[in-house]
């Protein structure tokens, strides 16, 4: 890598400062990119044994009870250690692989970049903040081998499940465990959010205003709002949680509650009390999910269909809107706690709004990609299906929003379906987007284009296949964490559909094979990148690839224009970066696109 | 590529400026240069974020408590007299470094690196307090899993208590920047985020005390 040294950058990095306590922002993204793979791995192996468990109930798991000894008798999965796997499955990828990915990863490489900055506002904080990650993992993958095994309670940890130690097994040490490395993590999100947003406000290149920001600095920056403004809930209740657990308190336990047959010593606490916190924090989170795969298709749609993104203003609003209504919605995942039918009306309301916005943006998207030249790379593949997955996850959204639905499919498999689709699959579709799009970037090299083709048809098959048919099992009646479709009449018909599920997840298990395969054999011997492979315009395009330390050469870059000058009438190539001049020559627009002249020309 | 070409951006509404946005020039912190108005520090900026994280944590102890206290088992606890001292100590203090602050601006180091002293000396003084407090509540045999109000107590007391020790380490590195800096202006620095952070634990305090005894 060539490196232009530079007053700043000449000082001498060991290998250990270097790529381990790093502080540059490129390698802390990098380190969370791979980390957070690490833990796809482990969550989608649980993933696997849940499927398993599902479709093939009477089968015999030898290699898993080797792995897991405690949770097996006679090579069949016990019933709690099955709702351990729930439990981890959901808050491994919930908290330990999207947010960190989307978050940690593309957030630190992308945003000094992208603004045209050396590196983040405060550079130790964000090593600090990629440091608390991994004791955060190792707190969390510990409650596994505790007595008792991992929490049983579901990645929402309702109480009393979670808050009574003999409720259940798991809800022993290991939910402890689980609420101490939540709070570690917690820790980490919030130090990068607030490097996040100072950066943003404060490192931008010359010319760099607001309005001239890429839409993925724009997901990334309402997301670092979100993180700060919603963790500090989940923090207080993870707390309060924890006292009820170890110093008797009663801030979630009603009194009078019987567990085992002996009566609790806790009195007066409520259980809804905790919902409402959890989901303070649990709705925003899942626009931390969805916000930045949205920023990060939105560049990848514009540079590969080689057009100005429509309506760049509107989907900077739609990404304020979201971020707005987000904390406002939670009560729709509390339809079944008793609510007053007004309080549901309000939140139905107010959850219903969100798919104006939404809308906004996904008509944008398609509108952006309406008479392109489209450059179908496996990056631009990614983003297409992602807006295919957050309509179809988006559209039972509406559904769930309405209280006299939800109640009906309330904690079923068409809920599991709905959030696989909209947040879980669509968040993993901009995380391979990006991936596919900055690799070169990152490591100077390409992916495999072709093996990224077969990963991107097998994942989308994949994923239509597995979560589709949890709609019908769910309003058939089949419950979210079901240990068995034998245990009840009404669910043994719907074995049929569960192995057909299983067998399309393991298709989509197999098929992120051929990405990890990919990732690895690209960084060792994937064809050499130059600066700007894709012809974008974006300021991380216009220094060499890999960026040396501290970015950009000498000299910051000065933005003269928006990120999205595609197929400029006139201009001597299809794509003009930020960093060229403005002619004096004004070019007559038309609804933002530009598309009437190039028309014109092409006839 | 660096020819001038056209561009498709709406037109600003400012088109008489060749960069920058349609408001002010962007202040860049990093030798961006050409900014008109002094860049504000990163850390100025970070400390309000800071304070918004913190609000929202305490906000949502405020609505457990308030959830909890119409619950029939809500009793007030009786109220440590000694409260009383540590709440004016740490009053005191934060007219300390808002003073030690006023003296940075007028360009008096030395005075800007005594109120910080000062300051210092009252915060550790208030948690001592506070400790006292506990103290004498536990030895009149009320515990945290004595009641609900008792809880409450233990939970937000202790939970302003860590956010004071955060707010002392970083009094302490603004007393040592302040010591070395090369001017007032530059210590001032500094110490501006630090002050800000330790007036708000002052005024958090203030509303923790009247949400557990007096509202």
């Amino acid at each position: 890598m060539a490196v232009t040294h530079e007053a700043h950058t000449e000082h001498r990095q060991s290998f250990l400062t270097r790529y381990i306590f790093s502080q540059d922002h490129k390698i802390i993204g990098i380190q969370y990119l791979f980390t957070s793979l690490f833990m796809a791995i482990v969550g989608g192996f649980l993933a696997m044994l849940i499927r398993m468990q599902l479709g093939f109930p009477t089968a015999k798991f030898y290699w898993a009870q080797w792995l897991f000894p405690g949770g097996f008798t006679n090579n069949q999965i016990k019933p709690d250690f099955y709702l351990a796997v729930v439990t981890m499955h959901g808050t491994i990828m919930v908290f330990f692989v999207l947010t960190t990915a989307l978050s940690g990863g593309f957030g630190n490489f992308l945003i000094p970049l992208q603004i045209g900055a050396r590196d983040m506002a405060f550079p130790f904080l964000n090593m600090m903040s990629y440091w608390l990650y991994p004791p955060a993992i190792v707190v969390l993958m510990a409650s596994f081998f505790v007595s008792g095994g991992a929490p049983n309670a579901g990645w929402t940890s309702y109480p009393p499940l979670s808050a009574i130690p003999n409720a259940a097994p798991g809800s022993g040490l290991g939910q402890t465990l689980w609420l101490i490395s939540l709070a570690i993590l917690i820790i980490a999100f919030l130090f990068g959010s607030l490097n996040y947003i100072t950066t943003i406000l404060q490192l931008r290149a010359r010319g760099m205003s607001l309005l001239r920001m890429p839409l993925t600095i724009w997901g990334l920056f309402f997301t670092a709002v979100l993180m700060l403004l919603s963790f500090p809930v989940l923090f207080a209740a993870a707390i309060m949680l924890l006292f009820d657990r170890l110093g008797g308190t009663s801030f979630f336990v009603p009194a009078g509650l019987v567990v085992g047959n002996t009566v609790v010593q806790h009195s007066g606490g409520s259980p809804l009390l905790w919902q409402h916190l959890f989901w303070f924090l649990g709705h925003p989170e899942v626009y931390v999910l969805i916000l930045p795969p949205m920023g990060i298709v939105s560049e990848v749609l514009a540079t590969h269909a080689r057009k100005p993104i429509f309506g760049y203003p509107f989907m900077v609003g739609s990404i304020a809107a979201i971020s707005f209504l987000s904390f406002i919605v939670w009560g729709h995942h509390m339809f079944v706690s008793g609510m007053h039918p007004l309080v549901g009306m309000a939140f139905m309301t107010t959850t219903l709004a969100i798919a104006i916005p939404s809308a906004v943006k996904t008509f944008n998207w398609l509108a952006t990609l309406w008479r392109a030249r489209i450059r179908f790379t496996t990056a631009m593949l990614f983003a297409i299906g992602f807006i295919s997955l957050f309509v179809t996850g988006g559209l039972t959204g509406i559904f769930l929003g309405s209280p006299a639905i939800d109640i009906y499919v309330h904690d079923t498999f068409f809920v599991v379906a709905h959030f696989h689709f909209v947040m879980a699959s669509a968040a993993l579709f901009g995380i391979f987007a990006g991936t596919y799009h900055w690799f070169p970037k990152m490591f100077g090299r390409f992916m495999n284009e072709r093996q990224g083709k077969w990963h991107f048809w097998l994942t989308f098959i994949g994923i239509y296949l597995t979560f589709f048919p949890m709609h019908f099992a769910g309003i058939a009646g089949m419950m979210r964490r079901v240990f068995s479709v034998s245990l009840y009449a009404h669910l043994q018909a719907l074995s049929w559909v569960n192995i057909f599920i299983s067998l399309a997840a393991f298709l989509l298990g197999a098929a992120q094979l051929i990405f990890i395969w990919n990732l690895f054999a690209s960084l060792v011997r994937g064809e050499r990148a130059p600066q700007n492979p894709w012809g974008a315009n974006t300021l991380e395009w216009q220094t060499s690839s890999p960026p040396p330390h501290g970015n950009f050469g000498h000299e910051l870059p000065v933005v003269h224009r928006w990120p999205y000058d595609y197929s400029v009438p006139g201009a001597p190539s299809d794509f003009t970066p930020q960093t060229v001049p403005v002619s004096a020559v004004p070019v007559p627009v038309h609804g933002g696109s530009g598309e009437d002249e190039r028309d014109s020309r092409e006839r | 590529m660096t020819r001038p070409a056209a561009t498709l951006e709406r037109p600003r509404r400012t088109p008489d400026l060749p960069i920058g946005p349609g408001g002010p020039p962007v202040a860049t912190g990093d030798g961006g240069g050409a900014a008109m108005r002094p860049p504000a520090s990163a850390a100025s900026i970070a400390v309000w974020l800071l304070v918004g994280a913190i609000t929202l944590l305490f906000a949502a102890f405020t609505a457990t408590l308030l959830a909890r206290r119409v619950e029939a088992d809500w009793q007030v606890g009786p109220l440590p007299a000694i409260l009383w001292m540590s709440t004016a100590v740490l009053l005191l203090s934060s007219a300390a470094v808002e003073w030690a602050r006023r003296r940075g601006r007028d360009d008096r180091q030395d005075q800007l690196w005594i109120g910080l002293i000062v300051t210092l000396v009252l915060g550790v003084a208030f948690l001592g307090l506070q400790y006292r407090a506990w103290r004498q509540l536990v030895a009149a045999g009320i515990y945290m899993s004595s009641n609900p109000h008792s809880a409450f107590f233990y939970l937000l007391t202790g939970m302003h208590a860590l956010h004071v020790t955060g707010g002392l380490a970083w009094l302490t590195h603004a007393v040592v920047r302040a010591r070395r800096a090369a001017s007032a202006v530059v210590a001032l620095a500094a110490v501006e985020p630090a002050a800000v952070y330790w007036h708000f634990l002052g005024a958090l305090w203030l509303y923790l005390f009247a949400i557990l005894f007096e509202v």
